[in-house]
């Protein structure tokens, strides 16, 4: 197997720096999977957030803006998911955590309808239905 | 509402974009040593960041013009290059279930497309 650029390049040697963590882990962390899913409720809220600061603005122009308390807390929302993104890619593999973040649009649509005109549908319910089946299959399948 | 297709492309060149974005936090992620600041050291986790904020601008300007039924699958599509970059970069093994369980994914983001009409 050829080598890619990036695996060369994220050896010790090439790099120079520590190591501590290594990406071979065999199994994902049930620690990971847990952070990756407080994840996607914080990136949640944080959309609803900012949907909610940008559809009710504090005032005029950019002060209004920069005032926007929704806004500002969506955003710090987002800081912080950043923060818990790394922590949880430390332990785990990347193609099991990353699709865990599709839990957003699930709580994206159940929450919607308390806070914006909007309403649950048979296709809506559905899709929720398929994505919460679909990760928990990558779930449990990581743990084999 | 007509999707026109400069806004397909640009959601699918945010989704890209957003993939590789994932990957530098995980190349970055890998070479952290213990503690929160190392991490504001960390170039790799300062370009995904960049990159995740590049999707995401890419995504609004996009989805100014156009049905989010078209397009809030092909933003998904990320998931699926995720997939192939972990494949690739880190040597994850892909399985049955990765596979299956994504697909459901996608029909899934396709149904809540079809329910935001």
């Amino acid at each position: 197997m050829i080598e890619s650029p990036l695996v060369i390049a994220s050896t010790p040697a090439a790099s120079g720096t520590e190591v501590v963590s290594t990406p071979a882990q065999r199994h994902t962390s049930l620690k990971s999977i847990g952070l990756v899913s407080l994840c996607t409720v914080i990136g949640a809220a944080a959309q609803i957030l900012m949907k909610y600061g940008t559809t009710h603005p504090a005032g005029p122009g950019l002060i209004g803006l920069i005032t926007n308390l929704p806004l500002i807390a969506g955003y710090a929302l987002y800081g912080v998911n950043t923060v818990l993104l790394v922590m949880a890619l430390r332990h785990g593999h990347l193609s099991v955590l990353y699709p865990i973040i599709a839990l957003t649009y699930v709580w994206v649509t159940i929450l919607s309808p308390m806070f914006f005109v909007d309403h649950l549908n048979s296709f809506k319910v559905m899709g929720v239905a398929l994505i919460v089946v679909g990760v928990s299959l990558i779930g449990v399948g990581s743990r084999e | 509402m007509t999707t026109p297709f400069s806004s397909m492309v640009l959601v699918l060149g945010a989704s890209f974009i957003g993939s590789f974005g994932v990957v530098s936090l995980k190349d970055g992620a890998n070479r952290l040593s213990p503690g929160l600041l190392s991490m504001l050291k960390s170039w790799r986790l300062g370009l995904g960041v960049f990159l995740f904020l590049l999707s995401s601008v890419l995504y609004l300007w996009a989805i100014k013009h156009g049905s989010l039924t078209v397009l809030y699958p092909l933003v998904s599509l990320g998931y699926v290059w995720t997939l192939f970059w972990s494949r690739l970069f880190f040597r994850e093994p892909f399985n049955r279930s990765k596979v299956l369980g994504l697909l459901l994914i996608l029909i899934g983001v396709v149904f809540i497309g079809l329910g935001n009409r």
